[in-house]
């Protein structure tokens, strides 16, 4: 019956997490239905981390209302972590023991018998391309090996949501690809996907919908596209020069775009048609080393609503 | 538009098993672990206590005469009790020390865990019953060593081995939750060996007895689990027990045990939940 209930699977109203003298979260509000992929970004200290862990059960919320499954995380803490499948940030697995035994081991913590554990764990090794180092030890495989079984083993419980926190940092662009192809197949499977991640390109490949948080608060909200109509135009011309001689051409072009961003080589115009602007920025006498149109991109909005400056 | 797409896959397996089940679970992990690592494990620990006993009842034990010091046993039996209690209570710190904090900082297994439906809690409860099982199997291991080589004087000797297992995990819980509080590398817990655990071997009543010590120093050995555990388990090796003070030194290690699980318990949820 659970399947066809269409009311959110997750839902936080006024959410906030405070540690001592600091609070992480401030107050968001967001809700994930059944079968999405939802996101969510920001910068290092945005408190999507302390969202995840809070939505995983692991982290009491200070304030507001959480709904997990329909269950309160405070009180039904392990009901919901029974049905849910958690990949951190940094893997832990067990170093000492084969792929296979992690998966045993693991899959017997969610209440499996050893019958339903040692199958699941011939899935898991398939779907996380393991089946060569199934009996080897965990230490020795390459970091996209280890993520993969970090996902796999994530799944032993069949989760009805999994939570990712940065799944691909660190991976090069081969294993983020097939992590993306796994965790697409998982999505076609109906397994609710929740997701934190840096890379804006991720955010666009797997999401849905997703929530910009800075500062602890949503910034915005939408699917992708959404954000990208609503926070940016539809190309931005970046106009390269040899550094410092961009702030010369500023004026010239003010008003060739909605926006003008100056960045240390170039200036990005945000506007509905680059080719244009870059016919009229010539027009001006403006002579860039190079051009370039582009369509605006995720990446384009997070810049625009959590800024350039580098949070530690 | 959003993209929802209707779950065909089956609600998830997972269950919430009970507490004794939690721990058996997490048991059954380690035991994964064990069967792959024993021998290191074994000769690291278990043996300790049997190596002791060799140098200091056996070699050094040859030099001393039965006498009104040992209540008239031979040195061997005087310290083989003894050797045993402070033996297992040496490497319940041990084990309760670095490789606790590894799982909460290095290995991180216990993040993993406190991410299924174990409580930290019951895995509180699983690391102390797993280090208490592997005291158990090296106290089991001594008491067939120690017989051979006639270190036993009294049926009573069979208690020692419970006895020692109970002071070990007394001294256990405490390190265990003082290791779920740290947050640095760890070099404090060569500290505690090297000013709590060692001093305490020499000199709570081990090798001599404690009214040998110079009377300001002894309240320290009064003070010590290992003094009360050692006083017990010769006491019922060599006979002539008296049921209060026995009744005190039992009282000693329980409190010291319960107090370390209520503290250890807490301090497991304070790191895993936050």
């Amino acid at each position: 019956m659970r399947s066809q209930v269409r009311s959110p699977i997750i839902s936080g109203s006024g959410l906030v997490k405070r540690f001592a003298g600091f609070e992480a979260v401030r107050g968001i509000d967001f809700q994930v239905r059944p079968g999405e992929a939802f996101g969510f970004l920001g910068p290092n200290g945005a408190g999507k981390s302390s969202t995840m862990r809070m939505v995983s059960c692991m982290s009491p919320r200070s304030g507001g209302d959480l709904r997990v499954l329909g269950m309160d995380p405070d009180t039904h803490g392990p009901a919901i972590r029974a049905r849910i499948g958690v990949v951190p940030q940094q893997d832990n697995l067990d170093s000492e023991l084969t792929v296979r035994q992690n998966l045993h081991v693991y899959g017997r913590y969610f209440g499996l018998t050893r019958k339903q554990v040692r199958a699941k764990a011939v899935e898991l090794i398939d779907f996380a391309r393991l089946t060569d180092r199934a009996d080897d030890d965990v230490e020795p495989l390459s970091g996209g090996m280890k993520r993969r079984l970090t996902i796999a083993r994530a799944l032993v419980n069949d989760p009805e949501v999994l939570l990712l926190d940065e799944p691909t940092t660190g991976l090069d662009p081969q294993a983020r690809h097939l992590l993306w192809e796994k965790l697409f197949a998982l999505k076609q499977s109906g397994v609710t996907l929740i997701i934190t991640t840096h890379y804006m390109d991720e955010a666009e490949q797997l999401c849905d919908r997703l929530v910009v948080m800075d500062g602890g608060k949503i910034a915005a909200e939408g699917s992708p596209a959404e954000l990208i109509a609503r926070h940016a135009t539809r190309e931005v011309l970046e106009l390269r020069f040899a550094p410092g001689e961009q702030h010369a051409a500023v004026d010239a072009v003010r008003d060739l775009a909605e926006r003008v961003e100056v960045l240390p080589d170039r200036l990005l115009l945000y506007t509905t048609d680059g080719d244009a602007a870059t016919t009229r920025a010539h027009d001006r006498g403006v002579r860039p080393t190079s051009t370039l149109v582009r369509r605006s991109t995720l990446e384009d909005v997070f810049l625009r609503l959590t800024g350039r400056t580098l949070v530690d | 538009m959003t993209a929802t797409v209707e779950r065909r896959a089956a609600a998830a397996t997972g269950v919430v098993v009970g507490s004794w089940r939690a721990v058996s679970l997490r048991l059954e992990g380690q035991w994964t672990w064990y069967r792959r690592h024993w021998t290191a494990s074994l000769l690291s620990s278990g043996l300790q206590p049997v190596l002791f006993l060799a140098a200091m009842g056996l070699g050094f034990g040859s030099q001393v005469r039965p006498g009104p010091l040992t209540g008239g046993a031979p040195y061997l039996a005087y310290v083989a009790p003894t050797v045993l209690v402070s033996g297992l209570i040496t490497i319940a710190v041990a084990e309760a020390g670095l490789p606790i904090l590894s799982g909460f900082k290095w290995k991180r297994d216990y993040w993993a865990v406190a991410s299924s439906p174990i409580s930290p809690g019951q895995l509180f409860a699983a690391e102390l019953v797993w280090i208490t099982a592997r005291l158990t199997l090296g106290a089991v291991l001594y008491l067939a060593v120690t017989a051979l080589l006639g270190g036993w004087t009294n049926p009573g000797a069979l208690l020692v081995a419970p006895i020692a297992v109970l002071a070990g995990a007394a001294c256990a819980t405490p390190v265990m939750a003082f290791a779920a509080t740290t947050k640095g590398d760890g070099h404090v817990f060569a500290a505690v060996n090297r000013f709590v655990v060692m001093p305490m071997t020499l000199f709570a009543g081990t090798f001599f007895p404690v009214d040998r010590l110079p009377v300001p120093v002894r309240p320290l050995a009064w003070i010590s689990p290992l003094w009360h555990g050692n006083e017990l388990a010769r006491g019922v090796a060599l006979g002539g027990v008296r049921l209060w003070p026995a009744l005190g030194h039992l009282a000693v290690l329980l409190g010291v045990l319960g107090l370390g699980l209520a503290v250890g318990r807490r301090c497991f949820r304070r790191r895993l939940v936050v």
